[in-house]
């Protein structure tokens, strides 16, 4: 029922300048895709080409195996939502959500009967007369995505839709639309810069970098073994702690401690080790280096602590539960071997 | 007891309060000092002429003796016995009704071209900005004149497709149209408004639109043109007050006539021939008056019906 999409060397120039560099991808039907990376690594240009809001420059775009490069944006069976929700100020909620489908002639009582359809999903009913500068900022949300869920799209796409929502109404509408995608079932991409988001809404995250694809994958897959530097230090929160190393007799050799992680690992130039993937107690790991704390965060479940190592390296862990670390103190670490990862000097995974 | 509290109580006030006055002049009068010119101005050129106007309406005054009190006459006369103000009333609707929604049209149409993002677009915002500054000079209406004239511009270039056309002016059927042509052609300052508040209006609600499959034709009747209903009220407001004010086209091309036969009498250039014409200065000022309250009265309906079609955003 639902829709694949692929991507075949898509490419991106506004003049001469390129801002995507043939990008290949396959989105399986009713995958959820979340597209991630900082400002400016052109995963909103890689939408707005899905969507047909800008021209693509070279490559295929094929939406169900047809080539979609030349169909105007209203004939791919998309929808979007904008991250200014771009609902019609002058009109109600109910006209804002009947918008698109009197555009398409639709008669009044289909139309009538989806406005109901969405609103009752979305939970908005009591909304529908209201003008889009009476509702709060989740409900306008809701609203703009309602707008999508009416049209009956094959394809839904979300250009960062939370941002402009507070952290708490931001968690809670994340869960809607995890809910809503298993509900519905189709396709969808969703743009953000938040890896907290894309880690916990994506089936398949693609992290981009200056109009690159750096890895694409299942969450965990890209937790789990990132391909490189950036992804690694961009997937999971707190950041992957990096620590300059070397090679010495087969071990890694960082913050003046040598660390066997019974594999190849030559030509190591980096350490990177997740501040949750290290122990301050003995028994859990292997001993790593003796680090100074420079401050605590008592979180309540977890406890952060900021460290420096011998050689000046900052370095970050988190502990589960509750732990009392003095300031100013001197701790020993203790690492799992097997997750640790090593980057060569072009800061590519050794595996 | 009672005396005391009454001493204590008189002591301070007595004693503050001059020194209180004393206080907020020395700290205020440059103030008051910076703000005469203004106060001069305001009392003297503003508010006096008009209380004066208001009071000579009901008078008959003649400049050379004194005023004599009228009563209700002027007022009485202009609706009942004065086929003039009659006719100028006439041509004065007919210009407002006509050259307000064709010019702002106008302007809009060019805003929308001008917005369409185009090179060199502050060289044609100049341009076309430019008649509105001159187009209520005398030089722009001389120069109406001759290209509407019997032998002007118009007439040469119908002549070359064998068109041997009216003296547009002096045809009293056509002259007022030359007029209303002249005030489209200022249309400038509601397109710099309107081109102001096309680029207010957020792109991705037409890219919102253009996903929905709305044509450019739906987008602008559904997206554009309400959105930019505040500024169609403010245009439409300013525009209509100038044109019931709109007197040097009229009094150039008509030659201070108002003809042919009252077609380009426009109710200010009545008004001006009855005060500086023949010094009827009562006659006048209630002449005024009544514009007065015909413009206040617009403006006012206008901020009424605003409501039910002006949206504005927050």
């Amino acid at each position: 029922m639902a829709t694949s999409i692929e991507l075949r060397r898509i490419q991106k120039a506004y003049g001469d300048v390129h801002v995507i560099h043939g990008v290949d991808l396959t989105i399986d039907p009713g995958e959820f895709t979340v597209f991630v990376g900082p400002s400016g690594c052109g995963k909103s240009t890689l939408l707005r080409m899905i969507a047909g809001l800008e021209p693509i420059t070279g490559g295929d775009l094929l939406i169900d195996g047809q080539r979609m490069n030349e169909v105007p944006a209203a004939k791919r069976g998309i929808a979007m939502v904008f991250q200014s929700y771009a609902l019609y100020p002058h009109m109600s909620v109910y006209q804002n959500l009947a918008f698109g489908l009197e555009t398409a002639r639709m008669p009044k009582p289909e139309i009538e009967k989806r406005v109901q359809r969405a609103a009752e999903i979305l939970k908005i009913e009591p909304l529908l007369k209201r003008k889009p500068k009476q509702l709060s900022g989740g409900q306008r949300q809701r609203v703009a995505i309602g707008r999508a869920i009416v049209r009956e799209p094959k394809i839904f796409l979300f250009d960062e839709p939370l941002s402009n929502l507070d952290a708490e109404l931001r968690v809670a509408m994340r869960v809607e639309i995890a809910k809503l995608h298993n509900d519905l079932g189709n396709t969808m991409i969703y743009v953000t810069h938040d890896q907290v988001e894309a880690m916990t809404m994506a089936d398949k995250i693609v992290v981009l970098r200056a109009g690159i694809i750096e890895q694409a994958g299942a969450p965990l897959e890209l937790y789990n073994n990132p391909r490189n530097l950036f992804v690694a230090g961009f997937i999971g929160s707190p950041k992957m702690n990096f620590l300059a190393a070397s090679v010495e007799n087969g071990m890694v050799k960082a913050a003046g401690t040598s660390l066997a992680l019974g594999r190849d690992v030559t030509g190591a130039t980096t350490l990177g080790i997740r501040p949750e993937h290290i122990s301050i107690s003995e028994g859990s790991g292997i001993k790593f280096a003796d680090v100074r704390v420079d401050l605590v965060e008592n979180l309540g479940g977890q406890t952060v602590l900021y460290a420096t190592t011998s050689d000046g390296q900052s370095i970050t862990v988190v502990l589960e539960g509750q732990r009392r670390v003095d300031l100013g103190s001197t701790v020993s670490l203790y690492v799992d071997p097997a997750k640790a990862h090593v980057f060569n000097a072009e800061g590519t995974t050794i595996t | 007891m009672a005396t005391q509290v009454d001493t204590s109580n008189a002591t301070p006030t007595g004693v503050a309060a001059p020194s209180y006055w004393r206080g907020v002049w020395e700290n205020h009068a440059p103030g008051y000092l910076f703000l005469l010119p203004w106060f001069i101005g305001f009392f003297g050129l503003t508010i006096g002429p008009i209380l004066t106007s208001l009071y000579l309406s009901f008078t008959h005054f003649d400049l050379l003796t004194a005023p004599r009190w009228a009563g209700m006459d002027n007022y009485v006369r202009m609706f009942t016995n004065d086929p003039k103000f009659a006719a100028s009333m006439r041509v004065t609707f007919i210009f407002v009704i006509f050259s307000v929604p064709l010019k702002l049209a106008f302007a809009l149409g060019v805003a929308l071209l001008l917005n369409r993002g185009m090179r060199g677009l502050s060289i044609y915002r100049a341009l076309f900005y430019l008649p509105s500054l001159l187009g209520a000079s005398v030089a722009i209406a001389i120069l109406w004149r001759q290209i509407f004239a019997g032998n002007g511009l118009v007439n040469q270039v119908l002549a070359t497709f064998g068109i041997i056309g009216p003296s547009w002016i002096s045809n009293p059927n056509t002259s007022l149209w030359t007029l209303i042509i002249l005030a489209i052609w200022q249309f400038g300052s509601p397109m710099i408004i309107f081109l102001a508040g096309l680029r207010q209006i957020p792109q991705d609600m037409y890219e919102a639109a253009s996903l929905d499959g709305a044509s450019r034709w739906r987008q602008f009747w559904k997206i554009t043109l309400p959105m930019l209903t505040p500024v169609v009220f403010f245009n439409a407001i300013i525009q209509t007050i100038e044109a019931f004010k709109s007197f040097t086209p009229s009094f150039i091309i008509s030659g201070g006539t108002g003809g042919p036969i009252n077609s380009t009498l426009f109710y200010t250039l009545y008004l001006y021939n009855e005060a500086f014409g023949f010094f009827r200065m009562g006659y006048a000022s209630a002449l005024a008056w009544v514009l007065l309250i015909i413009v206040a009265a617009f403006t006012a309906f206008s901020f009424l019906t605003s409501k039910f079609w002006v949206h504005y955003d927050d």
